[in-house]
């Protein structure tokens, strides 16, 4: 304790309270009943699950129609996380994927339960519900191969 | 808007702070219980020192002793002190100008009521027992009358 | 070399007390307002620039989520700056003045409602010195208020009757302090809210608005951040920033001055030596609504207001940083 002072810690800690807004709120009560929809853009006709305030290439507001979307998808691009971090829910290593819902134009980004030299783009997958559902989208447990042939690339090439 | 969800969102960071030459010579002094201002070249004492005048931007690299005790330049009174503030009872946070120093430095005085504060009263730093080397070894300064 | 001749055409504002919205439904019909008021689309701007800070719902990046509202697509020339939406503004400005763009959106968002916002301005204090002491935002407006009290510059009445006309309430020194020598009074009301501001250049401001507010001048100076190192009882930026912007001996009709405590007004009143016909904050300012980092973009808007409504002249001001730190002076007229 005698050298000279080099370094000191100094944490915070603050604590929010944070509305979701309503397009994300209906979009989460959807989810706590095991429900997906997405909404479009009234310009570029593109569809948002989950749905956004605004389309980000349009700006305009999306419509307010609740349209229905496939529990299968398609793994556009992946990774494989070997790094542990606070907060995990799965085993080292695993997969953290872009899916493409079917009926979807954007992918979102969720877990993918199958060994990491399995996954690949244009895999196909499906949403496992976590028996515990709730306004989060932990409650998709995770998404699992279907065991279709992959998608072909020019299937998701505009999604990337 | 009843519909809209709410849910807690915890911001934590750890921050490390490195403290360059200049503030890790304050800060090495505080711990030891001693304290210094950086003396500028138009030789003004700035307490706590900058690696910087801070109205000519000139490097500050000679420190020199000030004294413990100082004078309140103005205060106000915090009747509920909030985590991690200096004191956990009622304090009053003052700009004291140390002796020696020309400029006032941010802390608490442990005053007790805030009618024992006033502008122009001289007051003494108290260091905690157990110091590390951060400006909260400081713990607070005393009116210098109770001290 | 002279300045391009740039105007602020037209200016919106949404301000409520506690928003369930997120940023992007807070800022879209702000943003589609003050577009729409004079007639142009996203597609129609040349530089857009938006002033937040993610800290007040304490998720890191929030402000490039904003971007969503805007259609940037084909990719639009943007920028963001980590203060109030006004600082942002002089970007714009500065943009405009390169000549090759014609118009610029500014806009800011800020929703301290979802946080201890009093604390969590502590994060903007100098790290060593400061910060680790954790004092709130209020207890710093106090102390530059003592000190203005102390050497004269104005009274405890004065703070109550300021207090009371921007608020539009009845205010009484009776009122315990929520930081001596501040009451409650005395202290900015805290709001959520966004703001947009459309600027245009020459010609095409007139073509959008029958009544430009054209930006005359327009400066921003800083002070060193330790408050024992600066004088809390002289505005030394604001003086240098109304001299930058011409705003000493203006005349304006309207003075909207971000102060964020009462004790502020007298302050900047008297740095700005504005004169005792000049209106100053008819808005109500922060005292009466404080969307944090929108307040100073609005200050800006509600003198473009007053211009674009029959005032000749106008003077807007925005701060930054603890106490005065940072200050920014822009006047505008009509011509």
């Amino acid at each position: 304790m005698s050298g000279p002072v080099t370094r000191f810690k100094s944490p915070v800690r603050f604590v929010f309270d944070v509305p979701a807004g309503p397009t994300v709120s209906r979009f989460l009560a959807a989810v706590a009943e095991g429900r997906l929809f997405g909404q479009r853009c009234p310009t570029c006709a593109k569809v948002y699950v989950p749905p956004k305030v605004a389309c980000p290439r349009c700006g305009d507001p999306l419509s307010p129609e609740q349209l229905p979307v496939k529990e299968t998808g398609t793994v556009t691009s992946f990774c494989v996380v070997n790094v542990p971090y606070e907060g995990q829910t799965m085993k080292l290593p695993y997969v953290y994927a872009s899916i493409l819902l079917d009926g979807a134009d954007i992918p979102f980004p969720h877990l993918v339960d199958a060994e990491p030299a399995d996954v690949r783009m244009g895999l196909r997958v499906r949403a496992t519900w976590s028996d515990a559902l709730g306004p989060t989208l932990e409650s998709i447990r995770a998404f699992v191969p279907t065991g279709e042939p992959d998608a072909p690339f020019d299937a998701y090439k505009e999604h990337l | 808007m009843s519909d809209v969800m709410r849910a807690p969102y915890v911001l934590e960071y750890g921050y490390r702070r490195s403290t360059g030459p200049v503030i890790g010579q304050f800060l090495t002094a505080l711990r030891d219980g001693r304290l210094v201002g950086g003396k500028t070249a138009r030789g003004r004492v700035i307490v706590p020192p900058t690696e910087y005048d801070p109205e000519t931007g000139d490097a500050v690299d000679e420190l020199v002793p000030v004294g413990d005790a100082g004078v309140v330049t103005t205060w106000t009174w915090v009747a509920e002190p909030a985590p991690g503030q200096p004191l956990a009872r009622p304090f009053a946070w003052a700009l004291v100008k140390l002796d020696g120093a020309d400029t006032a430095m941010l802390h608490a005085v442990d005053a007790g009521e805030p009618s024992r504060m006033k502008t122009g009263m001289r007051v003494r730093a108290r260091f905690r027992a157990e110091r590390s080397g951060t400006i909260l070894d400081l713990e607070a300064f005393l009116p210098e009358q109770a001290s | 070399m002279g300045e391009r001749e740039i105007a602020i055409v037209s200016f919106a504002e949404v301000i409520v007390e506690r928003s369930d919205r997120d940023d992007c439904e807070l800022l879209l019909p702000v943003l589609k307002r003050a577009l729409g008021d004079v007639g142009l689309t996203q597609q129609d701007i040349g530089f857009t620039v938006s002033g937040s800070s993610d800290f007040l719902g304490g998720r890191p990046f929030a402000f490039v989520m904003a971007t969503d509202v805007l259609g940037a697509w084909p990719p639009i020339r943007e920028s963001h700056v980590e203060m109030d939406g006004a600082f942002a503004l002089y970007e714009a400005w500065v943009r405009l003045q390169h000549g090759d763009l014609d118009t610029a959106l500014v806009f800011a968002f800020g929703r301290p409602s979802q946080g201890p916002l009093h604390d969590v301005m502590s994060l903007q204090l100098d790290p060593y010195y400061m910060a680790p002491l954790r004092p709130d935002a209020l207890s710093l407006g106090a102390l530059a208020a003592r000190a203005a009290l102390d050497a004269g510059l104005t009274s405890e009445d004065e703070l109550a009757r300021i207090a009371g006309e921007r608020r539009g309430v009845p205010t009484s020194t009776s009122e315990p302090y929520l930081r001596e020598p501040l009451r409650a009074h005395a202290t900015p009301t805290l709001r959520d809210g966004a703001a947009a501001i459309v600027l245009a250049a020459g010609d095409g401001a007139r073509a959008l608005s029958k009544r430009p507010a054209w930006i005359r001048g327009l400066d921003h100076r800083i002070e060193p951040h330790s408050l024992g190192a600066r004088s809390l009882t002289r505005s030394v930026s604001t003086e240098q920033a109304a001299r930058g912007a011409g705003a000493l001996g203006f005349g304006a009709d309207v003075a909207e001055l971000h102060a964020r405590f009462a004790h502020e007004e007298p302050l900047l009143s008297r740095a700005l030596e504005l004169p005792a016909s000049t209106r100053v904050n008819p808005s109500g300012g922060a005292l009466a609504q404080d969307p944090v980092m929108v307040t100073g973009l609005c200050r800006l808007g509600h003198a473009a207001r007053a211009v674009h409504e029959g005032a000749a002249r106008a003077i807007a001001h925005a701060t930054s940083g603890p106490c005065l730190q940072q200050n920014l002076v822009c006047t505008l007229e009509a011509r």
